[in-house]
């Protein structure tokens, strides 16, 4: 008779957070579905309804005018252009700043190796929109970065970094890096030293041996982590509010100014929809790395 | 392979300055006399001055007051059911709804937080329409999302802790007669234990730290930290937010050198009693 209890004890424990879940996180994306196919009106809520009774039986009312405005506005399409653009340069950039810091730490002593993840992890426990913040200070006309190449007499007038996508990328390279790191550094601490002695043992240079060993045998490591970079960048809302430029929005921003400015539920939804669709891709794909990762050790 | 090694030795060292300096700067000019932030007012520096005008800031005194309560709650609540998540997808095996919980215990982590603030509101109106709770959004709704996103992360760190665990001890209780919940409490959760304070303090600071996905299910009257520091900066740099954030920066540099040092400690004391039991049984 015991097996029983314990059967319905683990339904319990399973069945507590997919309830969860599937309150509050997968009812809600069917909600922001649904509402895509509506239409604005002034009520509460300021949406029409899906279902609208006609002589006693139900008639299915799909609106299809705010997809139709996202596709016909040339300012959403460049903005979505926008955004997949400066996620995927900071990708690459955060690929080609982690990649040689997540080798340091997995070359360097034992001893010293927690001491530089806690390095790298240290800021990420710091709020992350005040690192942010502290950008503006150093990027501003009159900030830290300017003064000190004025005063080294670099330039002679102050450069325009801030509202600039560079100032974005820099924001979104700051602030991502330790995603990108250490998943990298997961991958390259496992390598075995064996593989790169035998190469050079047989005559292989230094970088046909990282090339052709390291590089490859690092792929899910550099996927791991550029997923987990890109996918967030995508819709980034702080760090193109505070850095970036006034005349080009990213997504994140356009959905919120939707929302929040123009009142517009349907279309917030069918931009989140959108990103979604854009972005299933890319999530699933993380989602079956993390599996592996988690269920292969 | 010796310049190699030289080559990502400097791209390390390149990259944490990269990771520090503004953290740096923000400390330095928090006790900077001027208004002015970036220029250094050498005659009247350094001075507390913001630090006395933020200790007398009523608005960011409460927000901070809500930030730390809403945290205290998420943390927890993510904690029990991040645990009851983890412990099912590492060891129950295969069940029904298996790939449907890790599919929605990973994809909050990666998703744009946008979405995930835009569809919890609208679930929330949904449900106030429906059932009439709950009433208006507020601290309540604020901590409901942010149990839902802590969650995530702390599934996983309790998940690949379990999984990287060896299972011969709970084996062995469970031959020894003991019941799955006794065999939990007794074995398991001792052990997974670091996994989750870790977690708990992970799942803290994401919540005192959200800002996005809090903007769209706070109302009136709720304003968290993030909230009241994001309407100050949006306008531009305002010093005594450089003094909020070293406050901040050492609460947090004490706290991981503190919860290193601890663990190392107990991690020392562990390899101890390992040797010790082994030289008691020669």
């Amino acid at each position: 008779m015991p097996r029983i209890p314990q059967l319905s004890g683990r339904r319990v424990v399973a069945g507590i957070p997919i309830l969860w879940l599937l309150v509050l996180f997968l009812i809600p994306f069917l909600i922001v579905f649904r509402i895509s196919f509506s239409e604005v009106r002034l009520a509460i809520p300021p949406y029409t309804p899906l279902f609208t009774w006609h002589h006693g039986s139900p008639s299915l009312q799909l609106h299809w005018s705010s997809y139709a405005f996202l596709f016909t506005d040339s300012l959403y399409v460049s903005s979505y252009v926008y955004s997949l653009k400066v996620a995927a340069v900071s990708t690459l950039c955060c690929l080609l700043i982690g990649y040689p810091m997540a080798y340091a730490i997995a070359r360097a002593a034992p001893a010293s190796r927690s001491v530089l993840l806690m390095l790298i992890v240290l800021p990420f426990w710091t709020s992350f929109l005040l690192r942010v913040y502290a950008w503006i200070g150093l990027l501003k006309n009159n900030g830290v970065i300017n003064n000190v190449l004025l005063w080294l007499g670099v330039i002679h007038h102050p450069l325009v970094l801030l509202q600039t996508d560079f100032a974005v990328y820099i924001g979104i390279v700051y602030s991502y890096l330790p995603f990108m790191i250490l998943p990298l550094y997961a991958n390259l601490e496992k390598h075995d030293g064996a593989l790169l002695e035998a190469a050079a043992d047989l005559g292989a240079r230094p970088m046909r041996a990282f090339l052709r060993i390291t590089l490859p045998q690092s792929l899910a490591g550099i996927l791991a982590g550029s997923l987990l970079v890109f996918i967030p960048a995508v819709g980034e809302y702080v760090i193109p509010t505070l850095l970036g430029r006034p005349d080009q929005l990213m997504i994140g921003r356009v959905l919120s100014d939707e929302f929040f400015e123009n009142r517009d539920w349907p279309v917030a939804s069918a931009v989140a929809i959108l990103v979604l669709l854009l972005l299933v891709i890319p999530i699933m794909w993380f989602q079956r790395l993390e599996r592996r990762e988690l269920e292969a050790k | 392979m010796r310049s190699r090694g030289l080559f990502s030795r400097c791209a390390l060292i390149l990259g944490l300055v990269f990771l520090y300096v503004p953290i740096l700067s923000m400390i330095i000019f928090s006790f900077n006399n001027s208004r002015l932030v970036t220029v250094w007012d050498a005659a009247h520096s350094p001075t507390l001055k913001w630090y006395v005008a933020l200790a007398a800031n009523e608005q960011v005194l409460r927000a901070a007051w809500l930030s730390i309560r809403i945290a205290l709650v998420a943390s927890t609540g993510a904690v029990i059911l991040g645990t009851l998540a983890g412990v099912a997808l590492a060891r129950f095996g295969a069940f029904r709804g298996r790939l449907l919980l890790a599919g929605m215990t990973t994809a909050p982590i990666v998703m744009p937080e946008v979405i995930t603030g835009l569809s919890l509101l609208l679930l929330f109106v949904a449900l106030q329409q429906l059932i009439g709770w709950p009433r208006g959004v507020g601290a309540v709704t604020i901590a409901l999302s942010h149990i839902t996103f802590c969650m995530a992360y702390v599934t996983v760190v309790v998940q690949s802790r379990l999984v990287g665990m060896d299972v011969s001890l709970e084996e062995a209780a469970m031959d020894l007669g003991a019941r799955p919940g006794r065999v939990f409490f007794r074995i398991t959760l001792p052990l997974i234990l670091p996994a989750i304070a870790s977690g708990w303090l992970l799942a803290f600071t994401l919540s005192w730290d959200d800002l996005v996905i809090t903007q769209f299910v706070a109302g009136p009257g709720s304003s968290t930290l993030p909230m009241v520091i994001f309407s100050k900066v949006r306008f531009g740099v305002t010093p005594d937010i450089n003094a909020l954030a070293t406050i901040l920066v050492l609460i947090v540099a004490t706290g991981i050198a503190g919860s290193t040092v601890w663990m190392r400690y107990q991690q020392r004391r562990r390899e101890r009693d390992v040797l010790l039991a082994a030289a008691a049984n020669l």
